[in-house]
């Protein structure tokens, strides 16, 4: 038993700096369930570890799919990276897995609202999998700042009994924030849980949204990690008042108890270095097929 | 109380010349010159050896170390290891043996060192312990083989014992640096395969024993490089990362496989390895787990990094070569690291490498009760690390954007014994002070991994959440075994080793006995 090599066998440019990629993983494929992730790390000796979603699977080519926003250098370095390359490292599936519980009845299922902002519709991906499967009613809610920035609009028209789409702008879709329709359907009294995996002021507010109502939201938090293991850490939150590990206890937590406003703070502990690496970068290397 | 112990701040600078490499060889040279025609003879008594002064470590000028990532400790010269190894007494019970929880046979590698035999000597070593070069650097040995040393005994002073760990440090690296490492012999195959949790020093003792044993073994580690915290814990400084790399490459050329970003629990559970993969045997030695926090005000501000953390990005991520490496490190000022072990003192030297102006240990007891090697301490010491004994942080202020800006620390008293004899320190009352800091790292030790518990039920855990074993480091779990600090708590790596060693011995003999059918 080896890993076999990760070799990217699908690439697309989905927007001016989201870009969705392919690879082999058998035993990521035949271990990951809805709401894991995985640490990327492209070169083993200078390289940096980046906690990364995963957006699907296909368990028979044995592969996994990522889709990720180009925006610092560890991510630009992924992005110039193309079919047949290899990528160094790759660690996963991390985290506990969504619990997907069975709500309703099979002649009245429960509804479960998904909410995705901007790239946080990939995560979001295997979850309404995960739900519809289970058979419940799901409801998708999708943002973006702008039309352009949509993406897996069909993947998930596919599989949720309702879609609503938001622009910021109103390029496409309702041009509302995503926790408008959020509190439309939480007015209705049918949602048994509510999921909201997106920018972090996103899952602030769509919790905030909620809070009125009682209703079960979850969110899953994207830190600053290391290991992910549960050694370094770096991606601890305070839930609830108590320190709580991403890596090892998420990353899927009751967004009703999530201090955003610090998780928020540590987000950008190194922002300094890290605009300057990315800087550096884009001015070294342009990533193939970057938009200029 | 030494002079280090009062509660206020107290800078140790070392008052004397540092002396060089040169300096030390030439004075183990006179004295060498002194004893051989006694050695030659055969005439050398116990009282002279006893007289023979224990040679000083040479090292690199404290004012230069301190900005640079190379080996503080620069190992003895052939004079200097000589003229130590000439101070064994060759005790007939070897007191220093049962100090050595791998049981070495010290006297006799002392022996073979002073005859000037560095390879018969280090390949006497290596019948017990497969990490000599590291265990020479990094073991506690004043709290192992040379508290019991009657050297130091005598002398009433366990630092004045024989170097133990300096002669064990030089005679692997003399044969390291020749390039002729010995591979050891390996058993017939026996038909039967091993997997072993994590490349620390417990997983890479047991696959060392098992694969000479003639099992196949394969190593399933998390992280993209193999040796646990001998890499991404213990900094370049006190251990170059290119022995553990060499003692990974003996294993491998023993051929043990490595299985790299491999996350037993996640990526493939332990039943699978069993049921699914076939393995005959697990051995766990998933190490230690979750950093522990003080559970104080303010511990998750930004600036606030558990040493493991801060470690991990300087050490495996390599975050102190700025100019090729993604890995961001934090860049501070006023440092202030909390406890007083070996992890403290890394992270502490670390800081000041990365080019902090100002580090501070900050230490609820006395220098006494550090657990850190005493050599550690020192260095740190002499590196111009600032310490606080007898304080404890009682909260962590940050400012308006959320970063640390300082510590309020409480002042401690040492009061009367406990029952196990240490003197429990107490809080002063009312007795506070601040430090203005924009860093600190929590090195308070580590609480049980999760991870495995919560991926393999029939695992039996103790309340702390380290897996119950046997005296033989059998789980509650059919064939699988488990050692070090995922059964220990936080320990120190040649402890880890014993463990590993007493797992791998185990499974070798259930195998044979095919307890598991």
């Amino acid at each position: 038993m080896k890993h076999t090599p990760h070799t990217i066998t699908g690439k697309r440019q989905l927007s001016a700096d989201v870009y969705r990629m392919t690879f082999l993983a058998p035993y990521i494929v035949e271990a990951r369930k809805a709401g894991q992730f995985i640490i990327i790390q492209i070169d083993s000796n200078f390289g940096e570890r980046i906690p990364l979603t995963i957006a699907d699977a296909d368990p028979v080519a044995g592969s996994i799919t990522i889709i990720f926003q180009a925006v610092g250098k560890t991510t630009l370095n992924l992005a110039a990276k193309n079919v047949g390359d290899v990528l160094g490292n790759v660690l996963g599936p991390l985290g506990k897995p969504t619990e997907v519980h069975r709500y309703g009845t099979a002649d009245k299922p429960g509804t479960v609202v998904c909410v995705g902002g901007g790239i946080g519709v990939a995560p979001m991906h295997p979850i309404v999998q995960a739900h519809h499967a289970i058979g419940n009613k799901v409801v998708t809610i999708m943002g973006a700042r702008n039309k352009d920035l949509l993406i897996l609009e069909d993947e998930m028209k596919a599989i949720s009994n309702e879609l609503i789409v938001c622009t910021d702008d109103g390029s496409y879709g309702r041009k509302d924030l995503v926790t408008i329709p959020l509190i439309e359907w939480c007015k209705t009294g049918e949602v048994s849980e509510v999921i909201a995996i997106g920018p972090p002021i996103m899952m602030k507010f769509a919790a905030e949204a909620t809070r009125p109502f009682g209703v079960k939201t979850m969110v899953s938090l994207n830190t600053i990690m290391v290991d992910g293991t549960g050694m370094c850490g770096g991606c601890r939150v305070n839930v609830g008042g108590e320190t709580k590990f991403v890596c090892v206890d998420g990353p899927e937590f009751d967004g009703h108890k999530v201090d955003f406003d610090n998780m928020m703070m540590r987000l950008k502990a190194y922002k300094g270095q890290e605009s300057e690496a990315a800087h550096k970068c884009r001015v070294g290397a342009t990533p193939a097929g970057a938009a200029s | 109380m030494s002079c280090w112990g009062n509660s206020g701040r107290s800078r140790v600078v070392s008052e004397h010349h540092h002396r060089t490499l040169a300096e030390l060889d030439s004075e183990a040279v006179a004295v060498w010159n002194e004893y051989e025609p006694q050695v030659a003879a055969g005439t050398l008594k116990a009282k002279d050896r006893a007289k023979i002064p224990q040679m000083d470590m040479p090292s690199q000028d404290p004012s230069v170390r301190r900005h640079n990532q190379g080996e503080v400790a620069l190992g003895y010269t052939e004079a200097q290891v000589r003229v130590e190894a000439l101070r064994c007494l060759d005790c007939k019970n070897a007191p220093c043996v049962a100090g050595c929880p791998v049981t070495i046979d010290i006297p006799g590698f002392v022996k073979l060192a002073a005859e000037g035999k560095f390879q018969e000597s280090i390949d006497l070593i290596k019948q017990s312990s497969v990490l000599p070069a590291v265990c020479g650097r990094v073991c506690p040995q004043e709290s192992q083989c040379m508290e019991l040393c009657t050297v130091g005994k005598v002398a009433k002073d366990r630092m004045k014992s024989v170097a133990i760990g300096r002669i064990e440090r030089f005679v692997a690296d003399r044969e390291r640096e020749s390039g002729a490492v010995n591979v050891p012999a390996i058993a017939a195959h026996t038909g039967c395969s091993v997997a072993i949790i994590g490349s620390g020093p417990a997983g890479l003792t047991a696959a060392a024993d098992l694969r000479k044993a003639g099992h196949e073994v394969s190593i399933f580690e998390a992280f993209h490089k193999a040796g646990g915290v001998m890499v991404y814990g213990i900094p370049e400084f006190r251990l170059p990362k290119a022995i553990v790399e060499q003692e990974i490459a003996t294993l491998a050329a023993m051929g043990v496989e490595f299985h790299h970003n491999f996350l037993i629990g996640r990526t493939r559970t332990i039943k699978d390895l069993i049921e699914k993969d076939g393995f005959d045997a697990i051995f766990i030695g998933s190490g230690a787990g979750l950093p522990q926090f003080m559970n104080i005000e303010g511990e998750n501000l930004v600036g606030v990094f558990s040493a493991n953390e801060y470690l991990t990005r300087s050490n495996l991520m390599k975050a102190y070569d700025r100019a090729n490496v993604d890995t961001p490190i934090f860049q501070s000022k006023k440092v202030a690291v909390l406890g007083g072990g070996n992890v403290a003192m890394d992270a502490a030297r670390m800081a000041l490498r990365l080019g902090a102006e100002e580090v501070n240990i900050i230490y609820r007891r006395t220098r006494d009760e550090m657990p850190a090697r005493a050599e550690e301490v020192e260095h740190a010491a002499e590196e111009g690390i600032t310490f606080h004994f007898l304080s404890n942080p009682v909260r962590i202020l940050g400012d308006e954007t959320g970063r640390v800006k300082a510590v309020e620390c409480q002042r401690y008293e040492l009061g009367e014994a406990d029952a196990s004899g240490r003197r429990k320190p107490l809080p002063i009352e009312g007795a506070f002070f601040t430090l203005e800091m924009d860093t600190v790292i929590p090195a308070l030790g580590n609480v049980s991994n999760p991870l495995i518990k919560q991926t393999t039920i029939e695992l039996e855990t103790n309340k702390r959440g380290n897996i119950v074993v046997d005296d033989q480091k059998r789980t509650s779990m059919p064939r699988v075994y488990a050692g070090g600090d995922i059964v220990l708590g936080a320990a120190t790596v040649i402890l880890a080793m014993g463990e590993g060693r007493t797992a791998a011995a185990a499974i070798t003999k259930d195998l044979a006995e095919r307890r598991w059918g």
